[in-house]
């Protein structure tokens, strides 16, 4: 209902997790695109709605050469407009222009869609292949886990009372090396993964897979990895048996439900589908960027 | 896009103005009906039923009247009691529910409070006691032997025998040829049957329902909504209230969208009943939630069809078995579907029947051409496998079968001058027709016919003392049709359609106009116009004739100008604006009405042809290419013939491929957002090139015919035969969203991807 909501604005960390800690119902938020839907839909409401796009390091990007910084606060639309994301993470930034639509983008954060930990968020799988980490700062002070652990479940994080995440760290990816990210929706816009992979393979000089990571969105209470996906494909040229068996391992690997945006039977095969296919989206672009680094 | 030319014979009619409400639209300044605030007003919220189907045992609002802000608190009581038989018993019921709720959202008591925060916590506050019974969720459920019925005094209406027990089948129609159906099978060399189910979609328009009303201590009233139709507002209004149609006043607001959603009521009353309660204003705007839950839905179907053909494509028989549901009321669209589903061509062995059955979902409001897109789905469908198993060509059978002037429809009266076979070959014609297709894509054709109607319109032109014209009318503009108003005006009085006002009068300062729906605007409410023109053309020439000192009827009126045909002496031609300027020396106020009961609504027809890309894997359907042709009759403005054409396809996409009310097993509706609620976003749809095709109507004075609803009946059964074309696989069910098609694709023996 939004009716006697205080609204602060800190400008550093430090002011924020006081904030945090001041009230038991505090809320931080970066874009609200989630925070004000669910509050309008019938959620609680937080009695303080803590503003963290005044604090100048949840809004930067910045590299130091072997690692990227994000902000977790950073808007959307300026890591797609980011040339140097845009290079080294091609399936990560795609993912990160997925949400929503332009005015959706000038808000929306990868610390929001992380921390919301909906099972159809479309960049943890993402940050997660390309092993994003999270800095958090709490009254304890900072520690830094990787992206994977963040979420627990449906709208449940790891986050201690107090907590919220500073930045993402995201190191240089090595030579041949590239990602791809891929959602089916019913629609071409506006609208919710039914389905989402992301696929980062490293090629060794011979055009063979040297690594790789894959992970699925909205096949599972969280983003689920494909070991089995990953281990059939080192070794091997990205194609014909390996692409085969990434499919049925990533059909087998989910575990999803049957609701309105999609059954079972639909999820887990199109959850295939799809991995076969970003595999073979990143292991092109991995070929593409060739020694570069 | 087409661009259709002016006519020569007319200098506005047919040319492309920026509509007159267009910029305050693009700006934001157009007023709708939320837009209103007025001084001291509460704000109104409904308590809705979270049961599909419940006896209500008790409501108990004390505890809602005392808390903070609240000023007023009304349930069913509040209204005269209304009984089955009454003439809108199912409007009255609907609005606010008596003793049983039939659906879950259907509206049981209302709050006004000072802020919509402090009416929605009174609202909530509200405790009402429940017998919760089994709900009705199906056609099959409504149908079993042993179904619960949800309206004791429900006697099917048309049944032969009449019926004794109540049940759920509100209607039975029935049409027929007359003749020996077997003996019409017997001639076909071919005969096929097919069945097909689908779900009830909504409207989807932006703009939710949204209403100021004001009552004072007179007992008059004034409401400030958006529909349709505000004088069907004032009428429906009163009769839930039981009040005198003069107390209420309606004053139309902007129009976010209605596509028939908005040809009913549901808030108004409450609105005035609060406000009648508190002594004050009451606003009431209803959340995108309560708009899916609460209004409009078009009915779900079960659908069976059964043609006979001969070898050479000739159609001999037909027989259609079609079930409608209308959510928790009686309503028309079997009987819709009983009118439209052999429409279109000539068979002369027919035999149609069709069953309105009620179940506990909202009631269902029309929504453009009512009940069409589904016979046309299935009719539309089945000519293709018909087409394919006869090895003719979709494109010929059609031409070969359709109706054409002087023929009788099943209807059975002789079809006016009509443009099917004119839209079947501008498609045919079209550069789209023959282009090559790609990997995965497939193309589909289908028609569509919709009968248009005419009703009651009103229209008054007033010449202002500089020469510029206000004409107004009772219709509410959902489709630009303001500028047409203009543009008929323009050409019989020769002013400019610019220096043109046309607005929207409210109900007490227009004649009675009934509402906008069944592509009538233009058509009825233009005759109106033309008339009252005409009207005032007389006028003019009398004005003319007395300022020359001549006699009337040596004047005539040509280009705008009384002219001066006699043979005495050269006398300068009169403008309007000389006239108007000595208007008052010739008599007064320059003013003419026109008031009819239109008749002769040519019946629209439509032919439609879409390319779709399917991901055989995935099975997600891309409309990639779609051109649409369909007869306007005359395109009185063009672009806005090609707007509605485009938006009754983009609509019926959406039908065909996403769209659909989700329940869980209790009625509970689980999708009542755009977000799960899929209509189609821009990004969804190719540019769609409208063909108009111009086969003027001979009722109407420019040879109108409608065009607002015809548009969205081919799109269903054009992109299912696309799909067909592409996949191999025919999907009898909607939406035929990925799940489906993979599905099919899938049982079809899998994809041929990777
Ligand atoms: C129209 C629309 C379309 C959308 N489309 C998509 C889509 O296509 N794909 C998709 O994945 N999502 C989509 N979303 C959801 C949403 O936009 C994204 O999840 C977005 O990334 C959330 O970011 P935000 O900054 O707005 O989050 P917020 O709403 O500000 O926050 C979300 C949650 O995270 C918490 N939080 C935010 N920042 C932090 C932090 N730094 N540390 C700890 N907790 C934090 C908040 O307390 C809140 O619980 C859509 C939303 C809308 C309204």
């Amino acid at each position: 209902m939004l009716s006697a909501m205080k609204y602060a604005s800190p400008t550093t960390v430090a002011e924020a997790v006081d904030l945090l800690g001041s009230e038991p119902d505090a809320r931080v938020y970066a874009g609200a695109t989630d925070l004000i839907p669910q509050i309008r839909a019938g959620r609680p409401e937080p009695n303080v709605m803590v503003d963290l796009k005044r604090i100048e390091r949840l809004c930067a990007i910045s590299s130091s050469g072997s690692t990227y910084t994000v902000g977790a606060a950073t808007p959307t639309a300026d890591i797609c407009a980011h040339d140097g994301l845009a290079a080294a993470f091609p399936g990560l930034v795609e993912a990160s222009g997925l949400i929503g639509s332009d005015q959706i983008q000038s808000r929306s954060s990868w610390g929001g869609n992380l921390a919301n930990a909906s099972p159809a968020a479309d960049t943890p799988p993402s940050l997660i292949v390309n092993d994003a980490r999270a800095v958090i700062a709490g009254p304890g002070g900072e520690r830094t886990v990787a992206a994977a652990d963040v979420a627990t479940g449906p709208g449940t994080t790891s986050l201690g009372p107090g907590e919220l995440i500073v930045e993402f760290e995201l190191d240089e990816p090595p030579a041949r090396t590239a990602d791809a990210y891929l959602r089916l929706i019913p629609r071409t816009e506006m609208d919710i993964a039914v389905v989402g992979v992301a696929a980062r393979v490293t090629l060794d000089g011979d055009g063979k897979v040297a690594a790789a990571a894959i992970a699925l969105g909205a096949v599972a209470p969280t983003v689920v990895r494909v070991p089995d996906a990953e281990a059939a494909l080192i070794g091997n040229e990205p194609a014909g048996d390996a692409l085969a068996a990434v499919e049925a391992a990533a059909s087998a690997a989910t575990n999803p439900i049957d609701d309105k945006r999609g059954t079972v039977a639909y999820r887990r095969q199109v959850a295939g589908v799809l991995a076969r296919r970003a595999v073979s989206i990143a292991a092109e672009r991995a070929r593409e960027r060739g020694g570069q680094s | 896009m087409t661009v259709t030319e002016p006519k020569p014979r007319y200098k506005y009619v047919g040319t492309r103005p920026v509509r007159h409400d267009g910029l305050e639209k693009v700006t934001g300044r157009a007023r709708f009906a939320a837009d209103l605030n007025l001084p001291g007003q509460l704000h109104g919220i409904v308590v809705r039923s979270p049961h599909a189907h419940a006896r209500i045992t008790s409501i108990d609002t004390s505890e809602a009247e005392a808390m903070p802000g609240v000023k007023a608190v009304i349930t069913s009581e509040d209204f005269p009691a209304v009984a089955p038989g009454h003439r809108q018993y199912d409007m009255c019921v609907n609005v606010i529910a008596r003793d049983k709720v039939f659906y879950e959202g259907h509206a049981l008591a209302a709050v006004a409070a000072s802020t919509r925060d402090q009416a929605q916590a009174a609202a909530a506050a509200v405790k009402v006691e429940y017998e919760v019974l089994p709900a009705v969720l199906t056609i099959d459920q409504a149908l079993a032997p042993d179904a619960p019925v949800l309206h004791a005094h429900m006697m099917t209406a048309g049944a032969n025998p009449p019926a004794e027990e109540a049940s759920n089948i509100s209607n039975i129609t029935r049409f027929s040829s007359g003749t020996d159906m077997d003996a019409g099978f017997a001639e076909a060399d071919l005969v096929m049957e097919r069945e097909f189910t689908t779900r009830p979609v909504h409207q989807g328009y932006i703009e939710p329902h949204a209403c100021v009303a004001d009552t004072g201590q007179d007992g008059h009233t004034t409401i400030w909504c958006s529909s349709q139709g505000h004088f069907n507002v004032r009428s429906s209004t009163a009769t839930l209230l039981g009040w005198e149609n003069t107390r209420i006043r309606v004053i139309p607001a902007e129009i976010g969208g209605g596509f028939g959603g908005k040809t009913t009521i549901y808030l108004e009353p409450l609105a005035v009943a609060l406000s009648a309660k508190a002594g004050r204003p009451v606003k009431m705007v209803m959340t995108r939630d309560e708009v899916f839950r609460a209004t409009g839905p078009a009915p779900g179907t079960k659908l069976r069809i059964k043609l006979g053909a001969q070898s050479d494509g000739n159609l001999v028989a037909g027989d259609a078995y079609l079930i409608y549901t209308n959510g928790a009321y009686a309503g028309p669209g079997g009987l819709l579907g009983a009118m439209t589903v052999f429409e279109s061509y000539n068979i002369p062995h027919f035999d149609i029947e069709a069953l309105d059955v009620v179940i506990n979902t909202a009631r269902s409001a029309a929504y453009r051409a009512p009940a069409a897109p589904l016979t046309a789905y299935a009719m539309e469908t089945l000519l293709d496998e018909v087409a394919e198993e006869l090895g003719i060509d979709a494109m010929e059978l059609r031409l070969k079968n359709a109706v054409t002037e002087g023929e009788p429809s099943t209807m059975g009266f002789p079809f006016a001058r009509i443009g099917f076979v004119e839209c079947l070959e501008a498609v045919r014609d079209h550069p789209h027709f023959s282009a090559p297709l790609g990997p995965n894509q497939g193309r589909g054709l289908a028609a569509g016919y919709w009968f248009n109607i005419g009703e009651s319109s009103s229209a008054t032109v007033n010449l202002n003392e500089d020469g510029t014209a206000t004409v107004v009318t009772g219709s509410p503009d959902i489709g630009g049709s303001r500028a047409s108003m203009a543009l008929m005006a323009a050409e019989e009085l020769g002013i400019d359609p610019m220096d043109i006002r046309p607005v929207v009068g409210d109900t007490e300062a227009v004649g009675f106009t009934d509402i906008t729906e069944g592509s009538r605007a233009t058509f009825a409410t233009g005759m109106a116009v033309v008339e009252a023109c005409r009207k005032m053309v007389v006028e003019l020439r009398g004005r003319a004739a007395k300022m020359m000192g001549v006699d009337v009827d040596d004047v005539d009126w040509v280009d705008g100008q009384a002219v001066y045909t006699g043979s005495d002496s050269d006398k300068d031609p009169l403008s309007v604006a000389d006239i108007c300027a000595k208007a008052k020396r010739t008599g007064g106020p320059l003013t003419a009405t026109g008031s009819l009961e239109a008749h002769g609504a040519g019946p629209g027809f439509a032919v439609h042809l879409c390319d779709v890309e399917v991901d055989p894997e995935t099975g997600v359907v891309r409309v990639v290419r779609y051109t649409a042709s369909q007869d306007a009759g005359t395109a009185i403005h063009p672009s806005y013939v090609e707007g509605q054409i485009q938006g009754g396809v983009a609509q019926g996409v959406g039908w065909a491929l996403n769209e659909e009310y989700i329940y869980d097993s209790d009625g509970v509706m689980e999708n009542p957002s755009f977000l799960d609620y899929r209509v189609p976003v821009a990004s969804d749809l190719p540019m769609i090139d409208a063909i108009i095709v111009e086969v003027p109507n001979p009722a109407h004075p420019y040879g109108v015919r409608g065009v607002g609803e015809t548009g969205i009946v081919p799109p269903i059964p054009a992109v299912a035969n696309a799909i067909y074309d592409a996949t191999g696989c025919r999907i009898r069910d909607l939406p035929m969203s990925p799940i489906r098609v993979l599905e099919a694709i899938t049982a079809n023996g899998g994809s041929n991807g990777s």
